[in-house]
C-alpha cells in the first residue's frame, strides 16, 4: 500500500513538474512581438515595452527566469498581474471559494441525478424505462452548458418573472442568498456530468448484477432493493469514481463559461478576462493552479481505489 | 517483399463483392439500429448543408435587411432576424461550416496524434510507453477547456490553431484506447508470424497492428465529433473562435445576441438548438456505431 502511494506520488510530482515547464515555456513561444500582443497596439514605445518584459520576467537570461519562477511557486508567489499590478496568488485565492462551491453544488446535483437514473436503467434493463432514460441522458450530453445557462436565465424571468438575486454574495454573509445565486449555474454545469455519470453507473451496475455473489444474495432471499443498494452499488462505484475524476476537469472548464454568463467573480471568469486582455502572469498562474487541483484529485482517486479494492494495490 | 502476403487473406476480394458487402453491412446496421441509422442520416444531411451552405442560404450571412430588426420567425425569415438586421436562417446555415469543419478537423488531428502515441506506446512498451504515458498524463492534468483557452491565448485563432487546440484535448482519450487495443493484439500469433518473416517494426505497427485496431479508432473518433462540436461552440461563445460577421458560428451567434436574449427568444433558442441537434445526431450515430463495431467499448 505504502509503496503504491509513493509511486503514485512520485508520478504526480513528475507530471506537475512537466506542467510547470509547459506553463513557463508557453509565454516564451508566443509568436510575434509580445509587447504588441499585450497592449494590442501597433506601436509600443520602448519604455512601456521594457516594463511589460520586466513584468513577464523576460528581461533576464532564461535560466534565471526559470529558477526565479520555480522558486516563486514554492513560496506561493505566482508573479504580478501585468495590468492591475496586483499579486496573482491573492487574486486567485480570493476567488477559490466561489468556484469550489459552484463545482461542489454541481457535483452533488449531478450525483443525485445520475445514481438513481443509472440504477433504475440497469435494473430495468431493456425495458421502456431504460430506453427512456438512456435517450434522456444522451440528450443531456448534447446540450451545451452555456446554452442551458442562457435558457435558465431567460425563461424563468419570462414565464414567472423569477430571477435570482443579482451579483454574488459570500456564503458566510447570507447563505440563502448565496445558494439562490449559485443553483442555476450549478444545474447548467452539472447536467452534462450527470448524464455521463448515469451512463457509466448503468453499465457498471449491469456488470456487477451479473456476478455470482449477487445471485447468491438473491438466492438467500434478500429483497431486490437490498441486493441492489447494499451489495451491488458499492462494487459498481469504482468506474463511476474514475469517470468522475476524468470529468471533473470538464466541470472546471465549464466554470469558465458559466461564471461568465452568470457574472460570478470566480476563477473561471478571471481566466476568461485575463485571456482576453492577455494578462499572461494571471493566465499562467490560473492554468498552473487548475492543473495542480486536477492532479491532486486524480492522486486522491488513485489512492482511494487501493483503499477500496485491495486487488489494485498489487496490480 | 513477397513473403508478407502470407499474413494477408489468400485471395483479395474483388471490388464487386466488397461493394456488395458494404451495402449489406449498411442494410444490417439500419435494420438493427434504426435510431442510429436515422441519426446517421441527419449527420449526412448536416454535412451536406455545411458543404453547400453558400448555395442553400437565401442571403449572405452579413446581408442587411433595413426594415427587419429583431423580427420573429416568418415566411420571409424562417428563423427571424437579429439585432443587426441580418437573416438568422442564412447565418445558421453558414454557421454549420465552422461548427462541423472545426469539429471534423479537430477530431482528425486528435485521432492522428492519439493513434500515433497509442500505437507506439502499446507496441514498443518499455521506456517509450512510459514517456508517452507521462505525456498523456500531462495533457490530462489540464482541464480540457482551460487547456484549449490557454493554447488560444498563445496562438492567434485560425482554423488550424482552433482545431489543434481541440485536437490536443481529444488526443489523450484516443491514445489510451488505442494503446489498450494494441496491447490486446500485439501478442497474437499472426504478429509473431509477421515478425518471424522479418517485417520491420514500422511495417508491423502500421501494416499488421493498426488495421486490427481500426474498429475502436473509428468508434472513438465518431463519438468525439459531438464533443469537438461542443468545444468549438464553447470557444466561439467565449469569443475565442474564428467566427466573423461574414462567417458566423453557432456559438458566436449566441454570444452576439446576448444583449437581446430576453426580448427576442429566437436569437437565444435557435443557435442552441442547432448545436444540440448536431451534437445529438453525432453522439447517437457514434453510439450505434460503437455497439455495432466494438461491443467491448460499450459504456465508455
Amino acid at each position: 500500500m505504502t509503496q503504491y502511494i509513493i509511486k503514485r506520488l512520485l508520478l504526480a510530482v513528475l507530471v506537475l513538474w512537466i506542467v510547470s515547464v509547459i506553463v513557463f515555456s508557453a509565454v516564451r513561444v508566443i509568436p510575434g512581438d509580445i509587447c504588441k500582443i499585450v497592449t494590442a497596439a501597433p506601436d509600443v514605445d520602448a519604455k512601456q515595452c521594457a516594463s511589460i518584459k520586466h513584468g513577464l520576467g523576460l528581461d533576464k537570461p532564461v535560466v534565471t527566469q526559470y529558477l526565479s519562477y520555480m522558486g516563486g511557486i514554492f513560496h506561493g508567489d505566482f508573479g504580478t498581474a501585468l495590468i492591475s499590478k496586483r499579486k496573482v496568488w491573492p487574486e486567485i485565492r480570493t476567488r477559490i471559494p466561489l468556484t469550489l462551491e459552484l463545482s461542489l453544488i454541481a457535483t452533488i446535483f449531478a450525483m443525485a441525478l445520475a445514481l438513481p437514473i443509472g440504477i433504475i436503467s440497469a435494473v430495468k434493463r431493456d425495458g421502456p424505462a431504460d430506453y427512456g432514460l438512456r435517450l434522456l441522458t444522451i440528450g443531456w450530453l448534447s446540450i451545451p452548458g452555456f446554452w442551458l445557462g442562457t435558457m435558465l436565465i431567460i425563461y424563468p424571468a419570462k414565464w414567472w418573472g423569477y430571477s435570482p438575486p443579482p451579483g454574488y454574495t459570500d456564503i458566510w454573509n447570507d447563505p440563502l442568498k448565496n445558494l439562490q445565486q449559485l443553483y442555476l449555474p450549478a444545474i447548467a454545469l452539472g447536467l452534462a456530468l450527470s448524464a455521463s455519470l448515469a451512463r457509466i453507473t448503468r453499465s457498471s451496475m449491469l456488470e456487477v448484477l451479473r456476478q455470482d455473489y449477487v445471485r447468491t444474495a438473491r438466492a438467500k432471499g434478500l429483497v431486490g432493493r437490498v441486493v441492489v443498494t447494499r451489495h451491488a452499488l458499492k462494487n459498481a462505484m469504482i468506474p463511476v469514481i474514475t469517470l468522475f475524476a476524468v470529468q471533473f476537469g470538464f466541470l472546471l472548464g465549464g466554470t469558465v463559461v458559466l461564471e461568465s454568463i452568470f457574472s460570478l467573480p470566480g476563477l473561471g471568469l478571471l481566466t476568461l478576462s485575463s485571456v482576453l486582455i492577455k494578462d499572461y502572469p494571471v493566465v499562467q498562474g490560473l492554468v498552473l493552479f487548475f492543473a495542480i487541483v486536477l492532479i491532486l484529485i486524480n492522486l486522491l482517486v488513485d489512492i482511494s481505489y487501493a483503499w477500496f479494492d485491495p486487488r489494485i494495490r498489487y496490480a | 517483399m513477397t513473403t508478407t502476403t502470407i499474413a494477408q487473406p489468400p485471395m483479395a476480394p474483388s471490388a464487386l463483392t466488397e461493394r456488395r458487402n458494404l451495402w449489406r453491412g449498411l442494410w444490417r446496421f439500419t435494420a438493427r439500429r434504426p435510431v442510429g441509422a436515422a441519426a446517421g442520416l441527419i449527420c449526412i444531411l448536416l454535412i451536406f448543408v455545411a458543404i453547400f451552405a453558400h448555395q442553400l442560404a437565401p442571403s449572405a450571412p452579413d446581408a442587411l435587411f433595413p426594415t427587419a430588426k429583431l423580427k420573429p420567425p416568418s415566411a420571409a425569415h424562417p428563423f427571424g432576424t437579429d439585432n443587426l438586421f441580418r437573416d438568422m436562417f442564412s447565418r445558421i446555415l453558414i454557421g454549420s461550416q465552422i461548427s462541423l469543419g472545426v469539429g471534423f478537423a479537430s477530431v482528425f488531428v486528435g485521432t492522428l496524434l492519439g493513434t500515433l502515441f497509442g500505437l507506439v506506446g502499446g507496441y514498443a512498451r518499455g521506456w517509450a510507453d512510459m514517456a508517452i504515458n507521462r505525456v498523456i498524463d500531462t495533457v490530462m492534468a489540464f482541464p480540457p477547456l482551460v487547456l484549449a483557452i490557454f493554447f488560444l491565448s498563445i496562438f492567434h485563432a485560425t482554423f488550424f490553431t482552433v482545431s489543434m487546440a481541440i485536437g490536443i484535448i481529444i488526443a489523450p482519450v484516443t491514445a489510451r484506447i488505442v494503446r489498450g487495443a494494441v496491447l490486446s493484439v500485439v501478442n497474437l500469433q499472426y504478429i509473431e508470424a509477421a515478425r518471424a518473416l522479418g517485417s520491420s517494426h514500422t511495417r508491423l505497427m502500421f501494416r499488421h497492428v493498426l488495421p486490427n485496431v481500426s474498429a475502436p479508432i473509428i468508434v472513438i473518433a465518431s463519438i468525439q465529433i459531438g464533443n469537438a462540436i461542443l468545444a468549438e461552440a464553447a470557444l466561439s461563445f467565449l469569443s475565442l473562435g474564428i467566427a466573423t460577421d461574414a462567417h458566423p458560428s453557432w456559438g458566436k451567434m449566441l454570444q452576439d445576441s446576448r444583449s437581446v436574449w430576453e426580448q427576442a427568444w429566437w436569437t437565444a433558442v435557435i443557435p442552441g438548438v442547432a448545436i444540440s441537434i448536431a451534437v445529438l445526431a453525432f453522439n447517437m450515430f457514434g453510439d450505434a456505431l460503437r455497439d455495432a463495431l466494438d461491443p467491448r467499448l460499450r459504456g465508455s
